[in-house]
């Protein structure tokens, strides 16, 4: 293992010193660890994210104005606990609730569901929106259900927007909902990654092969299969996403007329000739800014194949896997609504315009 | 004490703090057992995140002759310490195990089963899951079960815990053949047979631990 690191077990403690030294407008909190953007917030809703390291700049990056007012960072892709997204929670709530931005993963989902629980007891209204984009995963029946990739950063992005224009936090949840069904992604790997913690690499790639379908957390793909060039791979994430069916799923939501956790049901959209986008073409973390450029030639060429027009994209690094080698393709289905959002002025550590 | 039949208070907040020992000290001594059983199918963290949470539990556990407070303060510890799925599972359980017991002093036979089964609940609701999926509600509603009955029936706390911590093991033992649907293990489909799942493992061990204290605190 060759790493930037001092010791494997403080390497999410120093990352977060190093965070907060370089980014003053923002408030670290150690012990429950916790970023946020500082002095609070006032008489808006609160959009709190959060999970494991090493997706960077995935969650923290994207604290400041118009996008995450908190965000709840864990050990090395494992998830954060209650008590972080708890004091977090207590620390930005300004009065017009909390709505929590969760990547599907079992731990995250269950700690914030809790943290949740544990906010509503103190009197703050909190909804829990779940991200399950990752296309990769054909169906949720005897599964935890697709996880959640790209379509994040944007669902954070446009949330943080829409509270900054006043939204209530039933709008403001209704509205992450629709981005999460209008989101799909799908990842790659060419090489595995390994964390501080454990020091080897999460799984083995000879250097003629690749993993189709990976998450996030350096666990393997769906399929392996022998290198292909960077069109084809493109072409096969491309397709993928732009063919996936209308994908049918029970999530979890809160119900606040009956004070509960509910199962509904919950169908995606498919991409449509005519259709407008958001893409994302996303390092997973080792692969080169050039590389993906020679994607996304690629990609534009396979979405207009299907009619399908990108008006915004995203080039880089935006939720990645520690050093791993590959990419991932989000495209977000932008509605006037969602564009109009995006469009906003943002101004955090990783994404910043119109300011 | 001459004998121990049903009608007496049964387990003390003594006998609850000794069950938290044992189980820090057998999920200690099991922890690279339960990470190893969580390499093929979970991320091989269960074992370390297990041994973490219930040191952390001991070192805060909370002398008060309350059995509500005692086990409310495990979970929040739990759910603090252990992080991953296991950590707001088992807080969840212990949160509202404890619930009914806030201010007593002790539990009889039957408050274990309605111990038991407020805590099997929470897990359920908390993790959207049922018998039969390869998690740890395949060790601990057995487990109820048969406590239930044998408290029914009539059996002190020290027989009917032992009867569940049987049921526990072989609930364990049946999720091995079984097929994962929930956690990260479910992604794995078919390839998540033949693998007794960790968090079952640990819950035997939990409920294992129960069995003992109260049998050594009976004495």
């Amino acid at each position: 293992m060759k790493k930037l690191i001092n010791n494997a077990e403080d390497v999410t403690l120093e990352q977060l010193k190093g965070f907060g030294l370089a980014h003053p407008e923002i408030e670290v909190h150690f012990d429950p660890n916790y970023v946020a953007v500082a002095g609070g917030v006032q008489n808006r809703v609160a959009v709190v994210s959060g999970g494991g390291a090493g997706h960077e700049p995935l969650h923290g990056g994207y604290v400041g104005m118009g996008m995450l007012d908190a965000a709840c960072p864990g050990q090395t892709f494992t998830s954060p606990t209650p008590d972080q997204m708890y004091e977090a929670g207590k620390a930005v709530n300004g009065g017009k609730g909390i709505l929590q931005i969760i990547k599907n993963y079992t731990g995250d989902v269950l700690n914030f569901r809790m943290a949740a629980d544990l906010l509503r007891d103190e009197g703050i209204d909190v909804r829990n929106v779940v991200i399950d984009d990752d296309v990769a995963l054909k169906d949720s029946l005897y599964t935890a259900g697709r996880r959640g990739l790209g379509t994040t950063v944007i669902a954070e992005k446009v949330c943080g927007a829409a509270s900054q224009e006043g939204y209530d936090l039933d709008r403001l949840e209704a509205l992450c909902k629709k981005v999460n069904i209008h989101g799909k992604s799908m990842g790659m790997a060419l090489t595995p990654c390994t964390t501080p913690q454990n020091g080897t690499p999460s799984f083995e790639l000879a250097e003629d092969e690749m993993e189709i379908g990976i998450g996030i957390h350096g666990e393997p793909g769906t399929e392996r299969m022998p290198i292909k060039s960077a069109d084809e791979i493109t072409e096969i994430l491309a397709t993928r996403i732009l063919e996936d069916g209308a994908y049918t799923r029970e999530l979890t939501e809160w119900d606040s007329e009956k004070g509960d956790w509910v199962d509904v049901e919950v169908k995606d959209i498919t991409f449509q000739s005519g259709d407008e986008v958001i893409a994302i073409v996303n390092s997973m973390g080792a692969t080169p800014i050039s590389e993906l450029y020679t994607v996304y030639a690629k990609l534009a060429e396979v979405a207009e194949k299907h009619g399908v027009k990108i008006v915004r994209k995203l080039i880089g690094h935006y939720i990645t896997s520690l050093e791993m080698a590959g990419v991932s393709i989000t495209l977000v289905k932008a509605d006037e609504e969602i564009l109009r959002l995006y469009d906003a002025p943002v101004n955090t550590p990783a994404l910043r315009w119109g300011v | 004490m001459s004998d121990t039949t049903n009608s007496e208070a049964a387990v003390s907040a003594a006998a609850i703090r000794l069950w938290l020992q044992k189980s820090a000290e057998v999920l200690a001594e099991k922890r690279a057992y339960l990470t190893e059983l969580d390499s093929p199918i979970g991320d091989a963290d269960h074992g370390n995140n297990m041994d973490r949470g219930f040191k952390a539990v001991v070192a805060t556990l909370s002398d008060k002759e309350d059995v509500g407070a005692v086990l409310k303060a495990v979970a929040m510890t739990l759910i603090s310490k252990v992080g991953g799925a296991s950590g707001p599972l088992y807080g969840t359980f212990f949160l509202d195990a404890g619930k009914p017991f806030a201010g007593k002093a002790a539990l009889e036979p039957a408050d274990l089963v309605t111990m038991f089964e407020d805590g099997i609940a929470g897990v359920k609701k908390r993790g959207r899951a049922e018998p039969g999926m390869k998690t740890m509600l395949d060790a601990q509603i057995p487990a109820a079960e048969a406590l239930k009955a044998a408290v029914a029936e009539g059996k002190s706390a020290v027989e009917a815990l032992k009867a569940a911590a049987d049921a526990a093991e072989e609930g364990m033992k049946a999720t091995i053949p079984m097929q994962a649907q929930r956690g990260r293990a479910s992604y794995l489909g078919e390839r998540s047979i033949d693998h007794q799942d960790p968090g079952a493992t640990s819950s035997y061990l939990i409920i294992r631990a129960l069995a003992e204290a109260v049998a050594e605190t009976s004495q």
